[in-house]
């Protein structure tokens, strides 16, 4: 494959505050599956597949009481009903990729889509493959944080505690960059506001789909009232 | 082993579905409908907001509690490693608008915070 390195070098920064987390919760991720009794291979295969951080992690729980798969199923779709949104933003902005467009929604996490939710790589450069390769290393973060996590947890020594706060710091990033487009300011406060006053009501483990409802409802009224 | 494979399974199709599904029913060739257009390019800023407070839950939820009490409770518990590495992490973005930089310095002041400090 020839013509790749420009892509890969330009792609490779915008990826490197994920990596420090991935690694660091995939790394938590292999050691809680072999702590509860899998083998290696398990957390592995698991963090190649599914590749959904949050629900893997419900999954150690759902996997050890040996749920009803059925049951299992809309759990799992319940917790990633986020990533409807995620597909409803990117729709426009994959509309005419060429190639990789399958793996490219396969693989698009919190942290992937919100790279490339602001991501316009620079002209003459070939954005699928800037795409490709940001939505890539993710992935390959993921499962090498994985991997080390369940073959070598236990000689870990250095103090991570925090780390994944990596995470929360890149979304705070992006959402002081968006700030600076101002015609995004209405729905940017929506978004903080509406899930606000959801954790408030309903409690860290059941905000996010009536927070995902309000912010539907309030962008329909205003929808409505533009047209109208 | 049976089980645990279709649990697998069934959060891998449940995984696939909830990322495929925008896709699928908004197809190319078949015209978005206009509102679907508008949550398109609203959406992204509102998502990466729900996304910030998702984050921030625990720290949001146990000011929340300790509000509630009306007691005391330590820096930590009262959110103060996260308000002050959020800060950080706006101001730095602001002034020098390096990424990288208000990513990894945000991530050390919240370490030292909740591993040195309180």
């Amino acid at each position: 494959m020839s013509g790749n390195k420009r892509e890969l070098r330009y792609a490779f920064p915008k990826t490197v505050p994920v990596m420090a987390g991935y690694l660091v919760l995939g790394a938590a991720y292999g050691i809680l599956m072999t702590d509860s009794g899998f083998s290696p291979l398990w957390p592995v295969v698991i963090s190649v597949i599914v590749y959904a951080g949050s629900l893997q992690y419900l999954g150690v729980s759902l996997m050890a009481s040996a749920v009803n798969p059925v049951y299992g199923f809309l759990m799992s779709f319940m917790l990633n009903a986020r990533h409807l949104f995620y597909g409803i933003s990117m729709l426009d902005k994959y509309r005419d990729i060429k190639r990789f467009k399958p793996y490219l929604i396969f693989a698009l996490t919190d942290e992937t889509f919100s790279v490339l939710c602001g991501e316009n790589p620079p002209a003459g450069m070939d954005r699928d493959k800037v795409y490709f390769w940001i939505a890539f290393l993710d992935h390959c973060y993921w499962v090498l944080g994985t991997a080390l996590g369940a073959l070598l947890g236990s000689l870990i020594s250095f103090d991570t505690a925090g780390m994944d706060f990596v995470l929360t710091a890149l979304f705070v990033v992006i959402f002081t960059g968006q700030w600076e487009e101002r015609e995004g300011h209405p729905s940017a406060l929506l978004g903080l506001s509406a899930a606000g006053i959801c954790l408030l009501i309903f409690g860290p483990d059941n905000f996010i789909i009536p927070a995902m409802a309000v912010i539907l409802a309030a962008l329909a009224v205003v929808y409505g009232k533009k047209k109208g | 082993m049976k089980t645990e494979i279709a649990v697998v399974a069934a959060m891998t199709a449940a995984t696939v579905l909830s990322r495929f599904l925008p896709f699928w029913v908004f197809k190319g060739g078949r015209s978005t409908p206009p509102f679907v257009e508008f949550l398109g390019k609203t959406l992204p800023y509102a998502t990466i907001g729900l996304l910030v407070v998702y984050c921030l839950k625990s720290p949001i939820s146990s000011v929340k509690t300790l509000l509630w009490e009306g007691g005391k409770g330590s820096p930590a518990a009262w959110g103060i490693p996260e308000i002050a590495a959020v800060a950080a992490v706006v101001l730095l973005h602001r002034w020098r608008k390096n990424a990288l930089l208000s990513i990894g310095l945000g991530t050390a002041v919240y370490m030292v915070l909740i591993q040195l400090v309180f």
